[in-house]
């Protein structure tokens, strides 16, 4: 599975440095069109870190990134977006004062050209083009399973739908590539479920997924390749049985304990 | 075909342009349509403000010296060169926002309270500017013998109709704003406000969008100032000092810096006040001074602050529909129903 289609993310022998820190030593993988691939490891392995190199809110001190055969040093997070590369984060970070649907609006941000003149008269340029944003939105909201909330307050939705909305916001950007940052961290049994089924979804429809998830459980249902980040380094690669088999894997991170 | 759901503004617009319209046949005097037309005029100012300050989280302390901009814009192209009153207005608009545009460019770029100590800068040193540029400004002393505003061949004169020209403007940048708020733009701004790395990483460009509100804002202010130096056919660098720009950031404080209809509610509660502060000192310390007035501004500001952050528009409206809420609750109950 690996080997098969083409590399769609390159990360090659990336290294970061805060100050005396080596946060991501020596780091290199690839990441194929349509596929899932999980970030694993420890805390403080560099698994954040790596994905804000990817998307660019951090430089990397040496080393490369390629999407889609282009390099990604020194083009800004705006930039990486219109390219193709959308991210979440840990929080869910909801926008609030505005509804759920404003939310998922603001995703779709680049795709709109009106100039602030046009919005400042609402020209009939600008009303088409909101209209056809509003779609979009109310689009992503139903993927996701929020569309009854489209017009609550984002603040106001609980943690879970607040996770899925950041997730609807992402994919109203369009993503080739959707970065994850923990998306089920705190969610119970029922909402990690909907998430993973989400995450499938989101591949059929030809997006790839790059995810950082410590829920083991998750990884091994949902991951097609699993990268293992240790102190910076990354320790291993492979399908998630031969994560589950590698006794360095198991040493280093899973422990004894760990029996699949 | 769905439509996208909007909040209601042609309703709240209708009944506040009637309200503005009726309230001139209402009074008789001719100070208090005076007070009521600058109350329009620094309307437009707060409302630049709401959107610099409310939306995309930016404080400005010289929005002041923009209003100066536009006033003696327009005062020295009418006087000197003769435009027309709209050209010399548009002309005065475009100079402001290329001066808002070059000044937030550096200033922009930093995080934090770097604009609001360039906007102060900024006021201090057109403020000077204005004092000193004597053969241009005529200094302290002013300018004097501003032509009234002339649109084509109407001339706007007296007290009513300037009153009714600031306050049909008044219409228009609320509905300018409205719009911009309710926008892909206006989407951005409030993003910013909560979440600057979630905007961001939805493609969202922070420096070029809170560098359009900047320059929206001052081109506002200015336009308020060319129309007040028309109205007062004099001015003078007093009206467009530091103090000023700290009036208008309390008058965008008062209404409820995130909300547009708060502006010229917050502006006239302002003016009102000081002019209710002014009698009061006056009738108790026959030779009060100005000073009176800046310790009572601050108290206040501290107050509303402390007590109704979220402006006095913003916050008196929600007490009143809880209070309608809560009647109808006790209606229901009383009627022997099971409550909201």
């Amino acid at each position: 599975m690996a080997s098969e289609g083409t590399a769609i993310l390159e990360v090659v022998r990336v290294c970061k440095r805060f100050g005396g820190v080596l946060a991501l030593d020596d780091v290199s993988f690839r990441v194929h069109e349509g596929q899932i691939v999980a970030l694993i490891g420890p805390n403080g392995a560099g698994k954040t870190t790596l994905l804000n190199v990817i998307a660019g809110a951090l430089e990397a001190t040496s080393g490369e990134v390629f999407f889609q055969g282009k390099r990604l040093s020194g083009r800004s997070p705006q930039d990486r977006v219109r390219l193709g590369i959308v991210r979440t984060f840990q929080q869910a970070l909801p926008f609030g004062g505005m509804t759920v649907l404003e939310n998922v609006m603001v995703g779709a941000h680049l795709r709109g050209h009106c100039e602030l003149w046009q919005a400042a008269v609402r020209s009939a340029a600008l009303r088409r083009e909101e209209e056809d944003l509003y779609l979009d939105a109310l689009r992503c909201l139903n993927l996701v399973g929020l569309g009854s909330r489209a017009l609550d307050e984002a603040a106001s939705l609980p943690f879970g739908q607040q996770r899925l909305l950041a997730v609807a916001r992402a994919l109203a950007a369009e993503p080739k590539l959707l970065l994850m940052d923990e998306p089920a961290a705190g969610l119970n049994r029922l909402e990690r479920d909907n998430l993973a089924a989400l995450v499938e979804r989101i591949r059929q429809m030809g997006v790839t997924v790059v995810l950082v998830e410590h829920d083991m459980s998750l990884v091994m249902r949902l991951a097609d390749w699993v990268v293992v980040l240790d102190r910076g380094r990354r320790l291993a690669q492979g399908t998630p049985a031969d994560i589950q088999r590698d006794p360095a894997v198991i040493a280093a991170y899973l422990g004894d304990g760990f029996h699949a | 075909m769905f439509r996208q759901p909007r909040s209601r503004r042609a309703l709240p617009l209708g009944l506040f342009a009637a309200a503005v319209f009726a309230l001139p046949l209402a009074l008789h005097s001719p100070y208090a349509l005076s007070t009521l037309t600058l109350i329009g005029l620094y309307t437009i100012v707060t409302l630049g403000l709401c959107l610099l300050m409310g939306y995309a989280g930016q404080a400005s302390l010289g929005q002041a010296a923009f209003v100066g901009l536009g006033a003696y814009g327009s005062a020295i192209l009418t006087r000197a060169f003769g435009l027309p009153g709209w050209l010399a207005l548009l002309c005065a608009c475009a100079l402001t926002a290329a001066v808002a545009w070059l000044v937030g460019i550096p200033v922009l770029k930093l995080r934090g309270h770097y604009l609001a100590m360039g906007t102060l800068a900024l006021g201090v040193i057109v403020n000077i500017g204005l004092r000193e540029w004597r053969s241009v400004t005529g200094g302290p002393s002013g300018l004097a013998g501003i032509p009234h505003f002339a649109l084509g061949p109407l001339t706007i004169k007296g007290d009513l109709q300037y009153y009714y020209l600031v306050w049909a403007l008044v219409c228009v940048f609320l509905l300018i704003s409205l719009n911009v708020v309710d926008s892909r733009f206006g989407r951005a701004l409030r993003a910013i406000r909560a979440s600057e790395s979630a905007a961001e990483s939805l493609g969202v460009d922070l420096g070029r969008i809170k560098l359009a509100v900047f320059v929206l804002a001052a081109m506002y202010a200015s336009i308020s100032g060319s129309l007040y130096a028309h109205y007062m056919t004099f001015i003078s660098p007093g009206p467009f000092d530091l103090d000023s720009s700290v009036q208008f950031v309390l008058m965008a404080a008062v209404g409820g810096l995130a909300s547009i209809w708060g502006a010229p509610f917050g502006t006239a509660t302002v003016v009102l006040l000081a002019l209710a502060i002014r009698e009061l000192a006056l009738a108790i310390v026959p030779q009060a001074g100005g000073e009176y007035q800046a310790v009572v501004y601050g108290v206040l500001l501290v107050l509303i602050m402390i007590f109704l952050p979220e402006g006095v528009t913003v916050s008196g409206m929600r007490y009143v529909r809880e209070r309608l809420a809560r009647g109808l609750w006790v209606q229901k109950v009383r009627r022997g129903g099971r409550g909201l």
